[in-house]
C-alpha cells in the first residue's frame, strides 16, 4: 500500500467521522431548531414551581418560544423566581401571565405563556406579575380525599 | 519471623514496583507531549497511523454499532410499551449511545482493537532493537515512533465514537420504525427534543477525547516498557488491553459525575 491511498483511507475516516457528528448535531440534536439569535430575559416568581427544571420549554399556544434559565429560592418573598430566556423574535405584551403546566399526566413541567392585552410589551429585565403556580398533585388529592370524607360525614348525619 | 519479613519485602516491592511504573509512565507522558512536534510537523508519520488505528477498526466499529443500536430498538421498545410510551424510543436509543455507549464501548473495542496492535507493534520493535538502533542513530524513538501513534489514536478515538453513536442510532431506527413500526415522526422529533447538543452530545465528544487519550498513553507506555522478550511482548499486550479497558470504566464513572450530575437539572 502506498501513501497516496493511505492518504485517501484516512481522508475517508475523517470526512465519515465529521459526516457523523454533524449528523448527531442536526439530526439527533436540536442544533438546526435552536437559533442563535437573541433572547430576551423575563423574571416570573412563583409560590410553588413543582418540578420545574432549568433549560425546561418555555411554550405560549403550545409552540416553545424559549427556555427555563434560572430557578432560586427568593429569601425575601419566599417565593420562587424563576428566569426565562424568550427568544427575541417573540414579542409578548406587559400583562402576559404565566403558569406552569405538565405535558400529559406525568410528563416533564413547562412553563405557558398567555398573552394579555397591553399595548406595551415586556422587555428585557421585567416581571411576569400574573403567574399561577404548578399543581402539585399530591395537594389535588388531599383535597379530593377531605372533600370526600366530608361529604361522606354529610351523608352519614342526613341518614340519622 | 522471617516469613513475615518475606512477606513484608514482597509488599514493598510490589508497591514500589507499581509507584516506579505509574512515575514513569507520566515522566513518558510529558516527554512525549513535549516531542510530538515531530508527529504534527511530518504529519505524514501521523497519517499513517491513523489509518492503522482508525481506518482499519472502522469495520469493527460500525458493525458493533448497528448491533448495540438494534438490540436497544428491540429492549427499550419491549420496555417502553408497557408505560404506553413507545414513541420514546428514540430519545432511549439516542441518549444512551451518545452519553454513554457510544463513547465507552468503542473506547473499549478501539483498545482491544487497536491499543493491542500499538503495545505488540512498540514492544517487537524495542526486542528486535529497532528502537536502539534508532537511538544508535541519534534519531529519538519517542518522537519518531511512540509520539505519532499516540495523536492518531487520540484523533481517531473521537471519530470512531461519533461513527458508533451514528450507526447505533441508525440501528435503533431500523429496528424501531421499520421492524417494530414505531411511528417515524413521533421517533425523529422526541429523539431532537430531548437530545441536547452541548450537554449531550459534546459531553459525549468531550469522553471519547479523554478515553482516546487514556488507552493510547497506556498502550504507547506498555509497549514501550515491555521486557524485551516474546513473553514480555505477549503480557503487555494483555496489560494494554485489561488495563485501558478499567481505566476507560472507571474515567467513564467520574465523568459521568462532573457532566451530568452538576448543576440544577438532568
Amino acid at each position: 500500500m502506498n501513501r497516496s491511498t493511505i492518504d485517501l483511507w484516512v481522508g475517508a475516516l475523517v470526512a465519515m467521522g465529521l459526516a457523523a457528528l454533524l449528523f448527531l448535531a442536526l439530526k439527533v440534536g436540536n442544533l438546526a431548531s435552536f437559533s442563535t439569535s437573541e433572547v430576551y430575559q423575563v423574571q416570573a416568581k412563583f409560590a410553588n414551581i413543582g418540578g420545574l427544571k432549568v433549560r425546561a420549554p418555555i411554550k405560549s399556544a403550545g409552540v416553545v418560544v424559549g427556555r427555563v434559565a434560572d430557578v432560586r429560592f427568593d429569601n425575601e418573598s419566599y417565593e420562587a423566581a424563576v428566569t426565562m430566556n424568550i427568544e427575541g423574535q417573540f414579542k409578548f405584551p406587559r400583562d402576559t401571565s404565566a403558569k406552569i403546566l405538565t405535558s400529559g399526566l406525568l410528563g416533564e413541567q413547562y412553563v405557558g405563556l398567555e398573552a394579555g392585552g397591553d399595548s406595551a410589551m415586556l422587555k428585557s429585565g421585567d416581571r411576569v406579575k400574573l403567574t399561577q403556580s404548578a399543581v402539585v398533585l399530591e395537594n389535588l388529592i388531599s383535597q379530593f380525599m377531605f372533600s370526600k370524607a366530608q361529604e361522606s360525614g354529610k351523608d352519614s348525619k342526613e341518614a340519622k | 519471623m522471617s516469613k513475615v519479613a518475606n512477606l513484608l519485602q514482597a509488599l514493598g516491592r510490589t508497591v514500589t514496583d507499581k509507584l516506579w511504573r505509574l512515575g514513569f509512565a507520566s515522566r513518558f507522558f510529558v516527554y512525549m507531549l513535549l516531542h510530538s512536534g515531530t508527529a504534527l510537523r511530518r504529519f505524514r508519520l501521523t497519517v499513517r497511523e491513523i489509518y492503522f488505528t482508525g481506518v482499519l477498526s472502522l469495520i469493527i466499529i460500525l458493525v458493533s454499532g448497528l448491533f448495540v443500536g438494534m438490540v436497544l430498538g428491540l429492549q427499550g421498545y419491549d420496555t417502553l410499551q408497557r408505560y404506553g410510551s413507545s414513541e420514546a424510543l428514540g430519545v432511549l436509543v439516542a441518549l444512551s449511545l451518545v452519553r454513554e455507549l457510544g463513547p465507552v464501548v468503542a473506547g473499549l473495542l478501539f483498545a482491544s482493537r487497536a491499543g493491542s496492535a500499538i503495545t505488540a507493534e512498540i514492544g517487537l520493535m524495542k526486542a528486535t532493537e529497532q528502537i536502539s538502533a534508532m537511538e544508535m542513530m541519534a534519531v529519538d524513538p519517542i518522537a519518531r515512533v511512540v509520539a505519532p501513534r499516540f495523536w492518531a489514536g487520540v484523533i481517531s478515538m473521537p471519530l470512531l465514537a461519533a461513527l458508533f453513536s451514528a450507526a447505533g442510532i441508525f440501528g435503533g431506527y431500523l429496528v424501531g420504525v421499520h421492524l417494530i413500526g414505531v411511528d417515524q415522526g413521533a421517533f425523529w422529533s422526541q429523539m431532537q427534543a430531548a437530545v441536547d447538543v452541548r450537554q449531550d452530545i459534546l459531553n459525549g465528544v468531550i469522553k471519547s477525547v479523554v478515553f482516546g487519550i487514556a488507552v493510547t498513553w497506556i498502550a504507547v507506555f506498555e509497549g514501550y516498557d515491555a521486557p524485551p522478550t516474546a513473553e514480555g511482548v505477549s503480557r503487555a499486550t494483555t496489560r494494554t488491553v485489561v488495563t485501558s479497558s478499567l481505566a476507560i470504566l472507571a474515567l467513564d464513572f467520574v465523568l459521568t459525575a462532573l457532566m451530568f450530575t452538576g448543576g440544577n437539572g438532568k
